[in-house]
């Protein structure tokens, strides 16, 4: 065995090793790595009064907006909370989007938010392709996500040019 | 002893030759490393259109995404030359290590500060510690650690391994960086764009985005060429100075 041949064996040795030591510490820790939880793990845990982020879709029809803030709910399909917040929501804030909010669950089970942020999807289209997507009846933007890009990207034959 | 692979590897890791073909190739590379960016970045920031619910806002990531592309790719560029030095020990890769960490750390920087710029009028926050943050600043931290560690010793053989083992054990971050969007929940989106599925983008968005993505490589790529450069010119200098004041003391 050459020195070189032993040295990538080493090398190789201690990336397997330094690789399964990062991925087992990932795996322990992953409850405390995620940014948010959803309405379904405070419904199966619980913890009110303790701050947590939960994070959702902002349930269709549920806003209800007030002079000093909003009343919404988040949901993930399961499970929905109601939120009260008092500040100033984010541009992107509507029925349908994505929402991470900060704050403590109340004994009520409402939600009480001190911050709320805004999460858009990976999906990036022009307006024209929004408005031919919702008025061909394919996608209602205040019920979620839009449909797969594939099948919308057809319409705009025109890039590349 | 040594295979022909070895000998193929020491033919492109011989200084004189490398210091030959990249002469002949820079000025192709400068030359189309701005075309492309400045094809890219013009055609994103004024022609493609703006996206139906971010606005004009989403141009910041013409800026973002080939920059991001670069701070990971960047870093594997780091890596391969790592393994090359600690095993192979190449003159020449680690000369090209120790010029592609400051470079990697300005795209780093830039993707970082492009992307606060950018999720405080979209998200509502100039920053949050979720999981694609938080590896991506902690890539910064391991290109500034690279710099500093391999410049802070005497010898420069012992900066350049230390360096290496350095860049080598902060690899396992590439990874984490890459899936943190799919393995966590994150406020920062999933990719948009796979090797596999179809991007989930406009085409006439997708397109000045992959040039500018290209043009941005390219840049990468032309200055670490142009700091190799000199640094191994710089190397040559101090052996010619050290000879002759080796030669002055003999006098």
């Amino acid at each position: 065995m050459t020195r070189k041949r032993r040295r990538l064996y080493v090398l190789l040795a201690c990336g397997i090793g330094l690789g399964s030591a990062a991925a087992l510490t990932l795996t322990a820790f992953s409850d405390n790595l995620v940014f948010f939880v959803s309405p379904s793990d405070v419904a199966a845990k619980g913890g009110s009064g303790r701050t947590v982020r939960l994070g959702g879709l902002v349930e269709q029809g549920s806003v209800q907006r007030g002079n000093s803030g909003a009343t919404f709910k988040v949901t993930d399909g399961n499970n929905s909370i109601v939120v009260r917040y008092a500040g100033i929501l984010p541009d992107l804030f509507r029925e349908g989007q994505g929402v991470v909010t900060l704050g403590t669950l109340q004994t009520d089970g409402s939600f009480r938010a001190s911050e709320v942020l805004a999460k858009h999807d990976e999906t990036y289209m022009p307006k024209e392709v929004a408005e031919a997507l919702k008025k061909s009846g394919r996608w209602n933007p205040n019920a979620g996500p839009p449909p797969p890009a594939s099948t919308w990207n057809s319409l705009t034959p025109k890039g590349g040019s | 002893m040594s295979s022909s692979s070895n000998r193929s590897l020491h033919r492109f890791a011989n200084p004189g030759q490398f210091l030959r073909l990249s002469g002949a190739a820079l000025p192709y590379l400068t030359a189309s490393a701005i075309v492309l960016t400045a094809a890219g970045l013009g055609w994103g920031l004024f022609g493609a259109p703006a996206d139906w619910q971010q606005g004009d806002a989403v141009r910041i990531m013409y800026v973002h995404v080939p920059s991001a592309w670069l701070a990971s790719a960047g870093y594997t560029g780091l890596a391969v030359c790592s393994v090359l030095s600690l095993v192979w020990r190449h003159p020449l890769a680690d000369l090209a290590a120790a010029e592609i960490s400051p470079v990697g750390a300005g795209f780093t920087a830039l993707c970082l500060a492009t992307g606060s710029l950018w999720g405080k009028p979209m998200w509502g926050a100039w920053w949050v510690w979720d999981a694609r943050l938080t590896s991506v600043l902690v890539l910064f931290f391991l290109y500034i650690g690279h710099v500093a560690l391999v410049r802070a010793f005497d010898d420069p053989t012992k900066g350049y391994r230390a360096g290496a083992i350095l860049a080598l054990v902060g690899a396992v971050n590439l990874p984490i960086i890459k899936f943190s969007v799919d393995w966590w929940n994150t406020l920062h989106q999933p990719a948009s764009i796979s090797l596999t599925g179809a991007p989930a983008m406009a085409l006439d968005m997708l397109w000045p985005l992959l040039i500018s993505a290209i043009g941005f490589t390219l840049c990468f790529a032309a200055i670490v060429v142009a700091r190799t450069r000199a640094a191994v010119m710089e190397r040559r200098i101090r052996g010619l100075l050290m000879a002759r004041a080796a030669s002055d003391n003999a006098a």
